[in-house]
């Protein structure tokens, strides 16, 4: 299947004459090696991922490692130095003007960690924004924009104004206006950041539950590893503008890339977030098992109950096929943490 | 976002730059060595005096001033033959009088009856009923005062210029936030309109555009015009950026982010533009007077002439009235500008337009003459408490004019007339780069060096000691008053409502106490511009105190400072932005009034510009002398400017 998203080799430089840098010796300069040199911030270097159609990728990385840079660059609002972007298989560079206001209309929508939603009008017309500046008529674009709001839960709010809205609820009119216009894509820009922790967890499950609804592809940006956990299908983890891994939260968890990415995920309880793979050992010759066997995509915390009571090990297997074997010797290791936690 | 956005810093129709735009660590020498270089400076300069001192010769008819007859009359034999004027300079002027003919069609047009219901109605939809009744009251007095049609001609010149003065400066003030080059290059030609004294734009209009009321629309609308580009663009330029990257982000045109988001997010400042583009057009429309403008600015000029108080009284007050209720629809309707209104409201809204509309329009068809109503004049009254005032406070009032004048004045002006000008250049130039660096000293030396060539040095000199000694009295009073205000809350709110007062007031009104306690003389003129400038310095000072954070006074409280401690040695060193910005703003508003004071006796500059529109062969000194109070003001600004730009306290 076709990549909804292609992004090859992508650079963004800030600062005076950016276009010179891709592509000589100075690009190996290390971040800070170039400011001094040239006075160019990179913000993203030579980053390439591709995000399948209704898959939820996250982009995680701590402040300053140009994560909303990145995203900004998928449409534009930030153009990027240089590298190819490509949306349903459109390159996104080399659209005109007409033709990127059209994708930005229809294709993308996006989410913002302040929400951007305009104070001088009432829900329902920020809501119906994207459809106005389209060119939709009134009754039709309040109708949709109406359905939206109920969509995420926000109807008999449609004539109140931003201000007079929690910031929970702000942001669910942020999270309505970019579905208004049924785009294919939506992205989020650290969306939840701004917001107070129960209120967050909310929004998360919000997002889950559209995404299951409305089956969109989520590009979603977040400097919070356990959001990225409970919310990514693949995690990209960026590194002073650099990709250091991409891969699933399992594979994050289990298999770091490097010390960055294992500092990372130190604190993750690892048996809510692997799975039984992760663990199982290559049966004995002859040895005998449990008659009934484990799915290897068991999380280690799903098949504590079942291993500590069998007497003997337990098979694991995709399908029919035996991967290995799984029994209490393996599995208590992974369920005390590596190493010691921090009283508080 | 709230509904109610702070206004921008706006001290008497101008733009406040931030008082701690020094960027990065001032340039601070030791403070030894400075203080030997202004020592040695002072020395040098004392001697210098003493060795090349001038018996200073009295101005002749200079050069320039020949130079600028000779334009008048290039400009007199062209006038009906020259394309600058046939296709250019020409049709600005008609357009301009078809605006005025048509913006006076319509109020005359509306009748008395007409008039009143439709200020009241637009007072009562676009900013609550209180307001309504204010326009109300203060349109009906201008009918008791028997000044109806002077107020009308006034309100029309005014409107008109506003009207020039929105279309313009809005689209430019935009064009300033949002490009770059244009903003950079708007901004120094600001600067200098800003600080040019009122006086200094009219002779050149009427060259131009001859004396009536196409001169003065356009010379009130060049004076205006600045605070309309300059809070347009401030308003632009602090919407938010994640609304418009929202709202780009959905694929918005550029146009449609300036209808739909930029322009609407900034329509409390843009009201709050239009409301200050008023205060200032008011305030000129009545100093237009001078070149034969119509309306209640005639009748002050006239009384003033005669010194007669009583006169000029009635038409003061109606001037303040209409500022009053002109200020207070405007800020009012910024105010409701902001809040949100349910269907119901807005549909009540409309009804009340609706309404208001047809009131008007069935109103304006009674005919009622304001010359039968009540009338009332102060005049009569006020010339008798004048009267009281000469004759009981006469020592008082005269011992104080007299010992300032004789004590202060006169040797300043001594002082400063006959030093001989490049003295002047080289003092300006040394001293302004010790306070303000070389670039603003550079420019001021300049400036000094103009006035020198422009053959005015004594009635610059003169002008110059009249506003030193007014802006030191200015200070004075001022950063008392303001300090004081500072430390007593309650004094603090009692007095708030007078300055908000004061700074809606147009300049010629200050002239008018003046002159009713000391006669026509110089010292009435400081007076007067010690009145007009002392409110805004009052609230600088009062701010920068103020501003002075809590933690660092309770830190210096419990380190056991008394309250004087605490005045002299945190408060205001720490406020020293504040007291610089409020010097600066001092100077410039002080210079505008001594000048007008040229009316009632200040002599000098301001008395050259007067006589130069009504005599034809002082056309050229009058010109000559409009020039040299716009350098006296760039050197004065330069000065100061500089100052807080190098010394502001950092943040």
């Amino acid at each position: 299947m076709a990549p909804m998203i292609a992004v090859t080799d992508l650079w963004k430089v800030f600062g005076p004459r950016a276009d010179r840098i891709v592509g000589t010796p100075l690009a190996e300069l290390s971040r800070a090696d170039l400011r001094a040199r040239t006075g160019c911030l990179v913000a993203v270097r030579e980053v390439s991922f591709d995000v399948e159609p209704g898959e939820v990728f996250v982009v995680m990385g701590l402040s300053g490692s140009g994560k909303s840079t990145l995203v900004r660059c998928l449409t534009r609002l930030i153009e990027p130095t240089s590298g190819e972007i490509s949306i349903g298989g459109e390159s996104v560079r080399a659209m005109n003007a007409k033709r990127l206001r059209d994708l930005r209309r229809r294709q993308v929508a996006m989410v913002f960690q302040h929400f951007g939603l305009l104070p001088h009008r009432q829900v329902l017309d920020n809501v119906a924004y994207g459809l106005e500046i389209q060119g939709v008529g009134r009754a039709e674009r309040h109708r949709q924009a109406a359905e939206v709001l109920a969509l995420v839960g926000l109807d008999g709010h449609e004539q109140q104004y931003p201000d007079q809205l929690s910031g929970g609820m702000q942001q669910r009119v942020g999270l309505a206006r970019a579905l208004a216009a049924d785009p294919e894509v939506l992205l989020f820009d650290e969306p939840f950041s701004a917001l107070d922790p129960l209120i967050r967890r909310d929004m998360q499950a919000e997002v889950r539950r559209l995404h299951a609804e409305v089956g969109k592809t989520l590009v979603f940006i977040t400097h919070d590893l356990a959001e990225a956990l409970t919310l990514g299908d693949r995690i990209a983890v960026l590194r002073d503008g650099e990709l250091v891994q991409v891969g699933t939260p399992e594979e994050l968890v289990g298999a770091p890339a490097d010390s960055y990415v294992a500092d990372f995920v130190r604190d993750v309880p690892r048996s809510d977030v692997l799975t039984l793979r992760w663990i199982m050992r290559e049966a004995g010759p002859e040895e005998l098992c449990e008659d009934e066997p484990l799915s290897h995509r068991t999380v280690i915390r799903d098949a504590v109950h079942r291993v500590l009571r069998a007497e003997r090990p337990i098979a694991v297997v995709d399908g029919t096929r035996r991967l290995g074997v799984i029994d209490r010797d393996r599995l208590l290791p992974a369920l005390v943490s590596h190493h010691r936690q921090v009283p508080a | 976002m709230t509904a109610t956005v702070p206004p921008p810093a706006l001290q008497g129709g101008r733009v406040l730059p931030p008082a701690t735009d020094a960027a990065g660590a001032p340039r601070r020498r030791g403070a030894g060595g400075r203080r030997t270089a202004a020592a040695v400076l002072i020395v040098l300069t004392a001697a210098a005096y003493l060795l090349f001192r001038t018996d200073g010769a009295a101005d002749g008819n200079g050069a320039a001033a020949r130079f600028f007859d000779g334009v008048r009359d290039w400009v007199d034999a062209n006038r009906d033959t020259s394309p600058f004027f046939l296709y250019g300079v020409n049709y600005v002027r008609l357009g301009v009088r078809l605006l005025v003919d048509v913006v006076q069609a319509a109020l005359y047009g509306l009748g008395f009856a007409g008039l009143v219901t439709a200020v009241s109605a637009i007072g009562l939809v676009l900013a609550g009923w209180r307001t309504g009744l204010l326009a109300l009251l203060g349109f009906l007095s201008f009918g008791v005062l028997g000044l109806w049609d002077e107020s009308v001609d006034t309100l029309v010149l005014t409107l008109s210029a506003v009207l020039l003065s929105v279309l313009i400066g809005v689209p430019l003030g935009v064009l300033a936030a949002r490009v770059r080059w244009v903003g950079a290059t708007l901004r120094p030609v600001l600067d200098v309109m800003q600080i040019m004294p009122t006086f200094a734009y009219l002779a050149p209009m009427t060259l131009l555009f001859l004396i009536g009321e196409p001169a003065a629309v356009i010379a009130t609308m060049i004076y205006a015009v600045p605070a309309t580009i300059r809070i347009t663009a401030l308003g632009i330029s602090e919407v938010p950026a994640t609304a418009v990257e929202a709202a780009t982000a959905l694929g918005s045109t550029r146009w449609q982010l300036l209808t739909k988001v930029r322009l609407p997010m900034a329509r409390t400042t843009l009201v709050l533009a239009v409301n200050q583009t008023i205060m200032l057009a008011l305030s000129m429309v009545v100093i237009t007077a001078l070149i034969d403008a119509p309306g209640l600015g005639q009748n002050i000029v006239n009384a003033l002439q005669r010194v007669n108080v009583g006169a000029a009284f009635d038409a003061g007050v109606a001037i303040v009235i209409l500022a009053v209720v002109l200020d207070r629809i405007t800020t009012n309707a910024a105010r409701q500008a902001g809040a949100h209104r349910t269907r119901r409201q807005r549909q009540w809204r409309w009804a009340g337009a609706g309404a208001a509309l047809v009131a008007v329009v069935a109103t304006s068809f009674i005919a009622i003459d304001p010359g039968n109503l009540p009338q009332w004049s102060a005049a009569g009254p006020v010339n008798e408490v004048v009267g009281w005032i000469e004759l009981h406070w006469y020592d008082v009032t005269e011992g104080l004019k007299n010992g300032i004048s004789a004590g202060v004045l006169d040797p300043l002006e001594t002082l400063l007339v006959t030093t001989p000008w490049w003295l002047f250049v080289l003092a300006v130039a040394a001293f302004g780069t010790l306070v303000s660096g070389w670039r603003a000293a550079l420019i001021a030396a300049l400036a000094a060096a103009g006035i020198a060539g422009l053959g005015l040095w004594q009635h610059s000199m003169q002008t110059l000691a009249t506003v030193l000694v007014a802006i030191a009295l200015t200070l004075v009073v001022g950063v008392a008053v303001g300090v004081f205000c500072a430390r007593h809350d309650r004094l603090a709110t009692a007095i708030r409502p007078v300055l908000d007062a004061a700074q809606t007031m147009p300049s010629f009104v200050y002239l008018l106490p003046a002159v009713a306690l000391f006669g026509a003389s110089r010292f009435t003129a400081i007076v007067a511009a010690v009145i007009f400038a002392v409110p805004p310095v009052v609230r600088l000072v009062e701010r920068g105190v103020r501003d002075v954070p809590a933690t660092v006074v309770e830190a210096a409280v419990s380190a056991g400072s008394t309250p004087r401690q605490l005045l002299w040695k945190v408060q205001l060193p720490m406020a020293r932005g504040g007291l610089l910005l409020a010097a600066n703003q001092g100077i410039v508003m002080v210079l505008a009034m001594v000048v007008v004071g040229g009316l009632v006796g200040a002599g000098a500059l301001g008395y050259d510009v007067v006589a130069g529109f009504s005599q034809r062969e002082l056309f050229g000194q009058g010109l000559a002398a409009g020039l040299a109070i716009v350098l006296l003001g760039i050197l004065l600004d330069r000065l100061t400017q500089g100052f807080h730009n190098s010394k502001g306290p950092r943040r």
